[in-house]
């Protein structure tokens, strides 16, 4: 019954749906890993309980979404040989290793101190619940180290050579380790998680203060979150950019792509909206700014830039995705730095945390980063297609030796199944929100307030601790 | 460029380390995936809760054996990892679901209050169909598989057989047995005399199954009853189904005499066993009697390089994984931990 749908094509849609769903994850626990380290650092230098309230809010639901970050990242390091068998055969001796090194240095590190970070409170010291927190913000860290290098790899690859077995050897490792687009677009994608965390914490601030409750913890989430806005929102347009001129250098096609060019000219315009149309090769209804596409990719009005016609058609990628895909991340990252401006003028007016219409902006914004996140990830991915490995192999060379049927089928399955898991994991981590920090402590502990007869004694240690 | 390959026999020893990374993803997991096929006979929710404190803060690292068992052949043997995922895609996608029920359920649980019941069958039929699949591909991958050229060349529902359900079912038996021996070592009272009762009742079952399958596997190939069966062969490997037997009757009585560690480690020592027969009637083959392992071998440049961080990295993981089970000691409690 499948039978007259391309295999190569479910198969691109399976690993788009799956990879897609996974980043959601990652996306949120590398920032939000490094966050919580930062807040137990605070509790265990001001004291200040607040801090540790915070952080007990927050590991539970960092705790739901590393849950679903690792289920689904086990199907990704199964779906190389499952759907992309040649592709594993052919480029297995270059990007083996990589995976290798990402299970051995960071995913046993995140895994196994996740465990005492989340129920080690009164079995370690707090120095050793600290050294947890922090060991597992390094893994999430050294987890991105190599899975973005091996993308990388396959963006722009090098120290390789081909076999006269047609299989892929290597010749020199750190060049396929640090491949050109790879710290470029490790920074991109560190900044881009740090910015999804601040937002999610920013607008959840905000929504408490909103409701009028937690104040005292949602000033310190705003507060933080606004830091961020501030300072490397702005980061991330430098970074952005920067990766952008390296795609220039190393995948033309793919920046053509993004800017909806498709004639080879000097002076090349800014198109800001339009439709770009495959098939008569142009752009249609194109609004432009002159020259300003020259000016951003060459740095020079007259700069001359790439168009898409330079390639013949089955060499360029889908282009309204990337074109569209690039403008909700450009325009997403625009709002984020507004986001920042308007935080800094109204810290400056002492009403950073008493605007209501602020507060409505900031929630607004919660789901922003996951937007652009993904976004920023068809760009890079539909961009460097019809080649799985740029410019060394297609993507439809590097397709399984599977019929349509069990691709279609594991498709269905895994959209039902993350349908289910995503929808309960959003509805727990909903419920955190709403019951929020403190929630057992508001009435009494470290508030002066007695102790009701009928709760549970609780233990508490140093600094107020509570378990 | 770097290469170790004069000095070292890779393909040996990486053969090997997969091996020991299977071996340990099957012992580790094995007893979390026990205790989720247990877990809706356990008598009480109180013994439910406890069943899953005791494993909750594990279960996470040793999923993690398993992506360093796929990412590993994928690294060292990816010629064996190109042609197993397809002919095993169906089941391997099931397993993957099947963990994924199994993983989600132990953070939704902890979270839940009126669907908490449906957790409970997601972590349970979950960890059954996770393992049903494990021993399934077992089953499917001892029959041999169809191979051209460098690819699988068979159909998408060759794994399944009246041989690899057996296997499927088998391997529900044995995890059971890990299980409900590490219940038996990590909790008390009520939870601990159930898990004892449960163990002995499943580790008929899991010799039933180990006959089963050594019986079957020299009947399935000359080249296995001649490796077994010929001299001097026999008396080499004599100890291994004659070990077997002394640690069944050794679970048993610990099981009766009241023993609370010793049941769980000679647990993982019947699947030390019997994973050692299996190895030794495989030899050398990654995909049975197509691909060796020095066949499917990756570039010597590429082991190499894997090999170094493998052998600083692997003492320093297993060294804080054991940590991680010290700071864990001791009997599990069945109030919500965080």
């Amino acid at each position: 019954m499948f039978d007259t749908l391309d295999p190569v094509l479910l198969a691109r849609i399976q690993f788009a749906f799956t990879i897609s769903f996974h980043i959601i994850f990652p996306a949120f626990t590398i920032g939000l890993a490094s966050w919580l380290a930062v807040l137990e650092w605070r509790w265990l230098k001001t004291g200040n309980v607040v801090y540790a309230e915070i952080y007990r809010m927050w590991v539970k639901i960092f705790a739901v979404a590393f849950g679903m970050g690792v289920v689904s990242g086990i199907v990704m390091s199964f779906q190389f040989g499952t759907n992309w068998s040649v592709f594993a055969d052919k480029s297995g001796n270059i990007l083996g290793p990589l995976l290798g090194y990402e299970v051995l240095t960071a995913f046993f590190l995140e895994a196994s101190f996740l465990g005492v970070m989340l129920f080690g409170w009164n079995r370690v010291s707090p120095r050793m619940h600290f050294a947890a927190t922090v060991i597992v913000a390094c893994g999430t860290l050294i987890s991105a180290f190599w899975i973005l290098s091996a993308n990388s790899w396959m963006q722009t690859p090098q120290g390789f050579r081909l076999g006269d077995d047609g299989l892929l050897y290597p010749t020199d490792w750190l060049a396929v380790v640090f491949n050109p687009s790879f710290p470029y677009r490790f920074a991109h994608m560190i900044v881009a998680t740090y910015l999804t965390t601040a937002f999610v914490v920013g607008g959840i601030g905000a929504f408490y203060l909103w409701r009028r409750k937690h104040e005292k913890h949602a000033r310190v989430m705003l507060g933080m979150a606004m830091i961020m806005a501030v300072f490397v929102a702005p980061t991330q347009l430098l970074l952005g950019d920067l990766h952008g001129l390296n795609t220039l250098e190393h995948q033309p096609a793919k920046v053509a792509a993004m800017e909806g060019l498709w004639e080879t000219q000097r002076g090349a315009p800014l198109v800001l909206f339009g439709w770009p149309d495959q098939e008569a090769q142009t752009t249609r209804y194109a609004i432009e700014i002159p020259k300003l596409s020259s000016l951003i990719l060459t740095h020079d009005l007259d700069g001359e830039v790439k168009g898409l016609k330079e390639w013949p058609r089955d060499e360029q990628p889908p282009v309204a995705w990337v074109f569209w895909s690039f403008r909700i991340m450009v325009g997403i990252g625009m709002l984020m730095i507004l986001t920042g401006v308007m935080a800094l003028v109204l810290y400056l007016r002492k009403r950073l945390f008493t605007t209501p219409w602020f507060q409505y902006w900031c929630m607004a914004l919660t789901p922003s980063g996951f937007i652009a996140v993904l976004a920023g990830w068809f760009v890079t991915e539909i961009g460097r297609q019809p080649y799985i490995i740029y410019n060394v192999m297609r993507t439809a060379e590097a397709a399984s030796p599977v019929g349509s049927q069990p691709i279609a089928l594991s498709l269905a399955a895994f959209v039902v199944t993350y349908g289910v898991v995503f929808g309960a994991g959003v509805y727990y981590i909903a419920r955190l929100i709403a019951k929020g920090p403190a929630a057992e402590e508001t009435a009494y502990g470290d508030h002066g307030v007695p102790k009701p007869p009928l709760v549970a004694p609780r233990v508490t240690a140093k600094g107020g601790e509570h378990v | 460029m770097f290469n170790l390959e004069p000095f070292l026999d890779l393909p040996l020893i990486w053969y090997s380390l997969i091996i020991i990374a299977v071996l340990l993803y099957v012992i580790l997991d094995g007893f979390d995936l026990g205790v989720g096929i247990l877990f809706p006979f356990a008598p009480s929710d109180t013994c439910r809760d406890r069943m899953m404190n005791s494993i909750a803060p594990f279960w996470d690292g040793n999923e993690t054996w398993l992506v360093l068992g796929g990412g590993g052949l994928f690294a060292a043997f990816p010629l064996a990892y190109a042609i197993l995922m397809p002919a095993l895609y169906i089941p391997v996608t099931l397993m993957l679901l099947g963990l994924i029920f199994r993983g989600v359920a132990f953070e939704f649980r902890f979270k839940a209050e009126s669907s908490r019941r449906i957790w409970d069958y997601a972590f349970h039929f979950g960890s059954l169909l996770a393992t049903l699949m494990q021993g399934m591909i077992l089953g499917a991958v001892v029959q041999g598989i169809d191979v051209e050229g460098r690819s699988f060349a068979g159909g998408s529902f060759d794994w399944i057989n009246a041989y690899s359900v057996m296997t499927g079912i088998a391997l529900i038996f044995g995890y059971a047995l890990l299980g409900s021996t590490w219940l038996v070592m990590k909790t008390e009272d009520a939870t601990q005399d159930w898990a004892r009762k449960s163990a002995s009742y499943v580790l008929g079952y899991v010799g039933l199954f180990l006959g089963i399958v050594s019986v079957s596997m020299p009947l399935m190939k000359a080249s296995i009853r001649e490796l077994w069966f010929s001299l001097p062969n026999v008396f080499f490997l004599l100890p291994i189904p004659l070990l077997t037997a002394a640690l069944f009757v050794l679970i048993w009585r610990d099981l009766h005499t009241g023993r609370e560690y010793r049941p769980f480690f000679m647990s993982i020592g019947v699947f030390l066993m019997g994973y050692l027969g299996l190895g030794i009637s495989l030899w050398p083959w990654l995909v049975p009697h197509q691909v060796t392992y020095q066949q499917a071998a990756a570039a010597p440049e590429s082991q190499s390089l894997l090999l170094v961080g493998t052998a600083i990295m692997l003492p320093v993981v297993l060294a804080y994984t054991a940590y991680c089970y010290y700071v864990f000691r001791g009997k599990a409690s069945h109030e919500s931990a965080y």
